[in-house]
């Protein structure tokens, strides 16, 4: 963690400072790349963590070996307290389990409708559950995320905001302790991005899941997290709350929220031209 | 000084010589050692779907819809197909079996080399074009689109659910799709046979019992299950393990048809030298 940069975090969303997950040095290089090279960071109960960084910095990488997809190399990652090189299968399961991730692009079943792309994990975890609460769940699911008239629509029936919004869905039917967003509101407009950011706040009220956000939208991240957590050539290089980073006298943290403000402005102004161009400026500035 | 030199250029030479040498060394330790790898990878593939195929939860749902898509939809190909040969197959004999007088001989020599081989081959390749490529580009697709991932996060097992019903039901319904092409194919043959004469269906089915022997059916039948086994494992193994990337979703799919039907060749020699070893 880079000095000038550390700050303390903002622990006004954390409850008693229980760490959910723990990451002590971890490494993962694929070939000779090396992505994650030290990483050191704790997640905890009920706060929203954003991770920022440039593409290819190992945001990705990093959640997808939370969530046991990706094996790290080396270094100790710690879930509910208990360390996953030391468990088991079936106790890697259960911990798996009480994770939700949201993917990229959703990630939905293409040759499934709508209800069974909810029913899906369902009928695997809940085995002896009956057919109606299952029913009630879905629908109950679908209600929480407003798509309750798509349920017998393909998902290449719905806009990339509603694919989004089922993903989430599907991913909170189980009801996780830990929810892992990679990069959210990617490829979706400012207003649905806005959407998507003010749902996964509502989840995190809700639910009191405690979260990782992988984004590289700045408007995302002030609006979903307690604190954020920058990435720089694997390393954690900054930490704090969004004020506080936006602040800061590290000329790379500065020029890395300017420059993310500056894309967002270009962005904005291309896809919403009816927005008000003041409202735009407002925008840009901190 | 002279000496310095002509060692210098002997180094040389020498070193230009060997260069083509190492390339090919290069090349052909590469090509060898991709081809073992890629052998040792599909029998772990292989080691893996029996291990999780006995294993319970059974996917019986999704095996019933794999079989109807794989084997009912698979019909019309094989109609079109099994009917052609047959019928191409007697036209082509009859002029060959006219100059020895032995024009009966058609129907019967039509249904051995039908049923024994032509028929299960035949319909193995079109399977392996249709159901191995589409195998392979759905589980390439998915893979790309990280739906086989979603499905390991949700704790379900996608091995399971995607590669072991594909592999069944391709195993299963491979052996059905060739009786009923063989039968199509008969039924061509009697067409083929009735063009330029006139023969019942009585005599033609009785003409072809005769020739046939039980010996004749049973390997070709066997056989055909270990053709959808491999198809089934080609094209999950192709797409499942396809590159990241929409040029993956091509390969996996073109890969798949290729290895599938270079699988089939090889399981029938072997198949044919395993039966002759029978045979009296």
């Amino acid at each position: 963690m880079a000095d000038d940069t550390s700050v303390k975090p903002n622990t006004d969303d954390k409850q008693n400072d229980i760490a959910v997950i723990e990451m002590e040095h971890l490494k993962k290089s694929f070939e000779t790349n090396q992505v994650l090279r030290d990483i050191n960071m704790k997640v905890y109960k009920g706060e929203n963590l954003v991770i920022l960084g440039k593409s290819g910095t190992g945001k990705s990488v990093l959640i997808k070996c939370i969530v046991g997809l990706i094996d790290y190399d080396a270094g100790k990652l710690v879930i509910f307290g208990k360390d996953v090189a030391e468990q088991n299968q079936k106790e890697l399961i259960e911990i798996r389990k009480r994770i939700g991730f949201l993917f990229q692009n959703s990630a939905l079943y293409d040759s499934m409708t709508v209800r069974e792309n909810l029913e899906f994990p369902l009928k695997r975890q809940l085995k002896k559950t009956p057919k109606d609460e299952i029913d009630k769940l879905v629908k109950e699911a679908l209600d929480n995320v407003g798509l309750a008239d798509t349920i017998d629509k393909m998902p290449s029936e719905l806009s990339g905001g509603m694919r989004k919004r089922l993903g989430l869905a599907r991913t909170l039917i189980l009801k996780p302790e830990i929810m892992l967003y990679d990069e959210p509101t990617t490829g979706l407009d400012p207003i649905t991005s806005r959407e998507i950011s003010k749902l996964i706040q509502e989840v995190q009220t809700k639910y009191d899941t405690s979260s990782i956000i992988i984004t590289h939208d700045i408007e995302c991240a002030k609006l979903t997290a307690s604190r954020i957590v920058v990435l720089k050539d694997g390393i954690c290089a900054a930490e704090g709350s969004y004020a506080e980073l936006e602040n800061s006298t590290d000329e790379w943290i500065k020029s890395f929220f300017f420059i993310i403000n500056l894309d967002k402005f270009y962005e904005r102004v291309i896809w919403k031209k009816e927005l008000r161009i003041k409202s735009d400026w407002e925008y840009l500035l901190p | 000084m002279e000496n310095i030199i002509t060692n210098k250029s002997q180094n040389e030479n020498q070193e230009a010589e060997s260069a083509p040498d190492k390339i090919s060394e290069t090349v052909y330790n590469s090509i060898f050692s991709r081809f073992f790898l890629e052998t040792a990878s599909i029998a772990m593939f292989t080691g893996r779907f029996f291990k999780e195929a006995f294993k319970p939860p059974y996917e019986f749902n999704e095996l019933l819809k794999q079989s109807f898509s794989i084997g009912y939809k698979s019909l019309p190909l094989v109609s079109i197909t099994g009917f052609i040969i047959g019928l191409v197959l007697t036209i082509q004999t009859r002029p060959t079996l006219a100059k020895f007088g032995a024009e009966s001989w058609a129907p019967g020599m039509v249904a051995v080399s039908l049923i024994r081989e032509i028929g299960p081959v035949i319909t193995a390749l079109i399977f392996a074009g249709k159901v191995g490529s589409g195998i392979g580009a759905e589980l390439a697709s998915m893979n790309v689109t990280e739906q086989i991932d979603a499905m390991q996060v949700s704790c379900s097992n996608p091995f399971k659910y995607l590669v072991v019903t594909r592999v069944l039901a391709a195993t299963l319904m491979l052996p059905l799709l060739v009786i009923y092409s063989d039968a199509v194919g008969l039924l061509g043959s009697f067409v083929g046979v009735n063009l330029k004469g006139s023969v019942s269906l009585h005599l033609f089915m009785t003409q072809i019992f005769h020739s046939l022997e039980f010996y004749d059916m049973y390997p070709a039948f066997l056989k055909t299950f270990f053709f959808g086994f491999s198809i089934g494992i080609v094209g999950c193994y192709k797409g499942y393990n396809s590159n990241k990337g929409t040029e993956g979703v091509g390969k996996a799919a073109n890969s798949a048809v290729v290895f599938a039907s270079l699988m089939v060749f090889l399981i029938d020699m072997i198949a044919v030298q395993i039966t002759s070893l029978f045979q009296k």
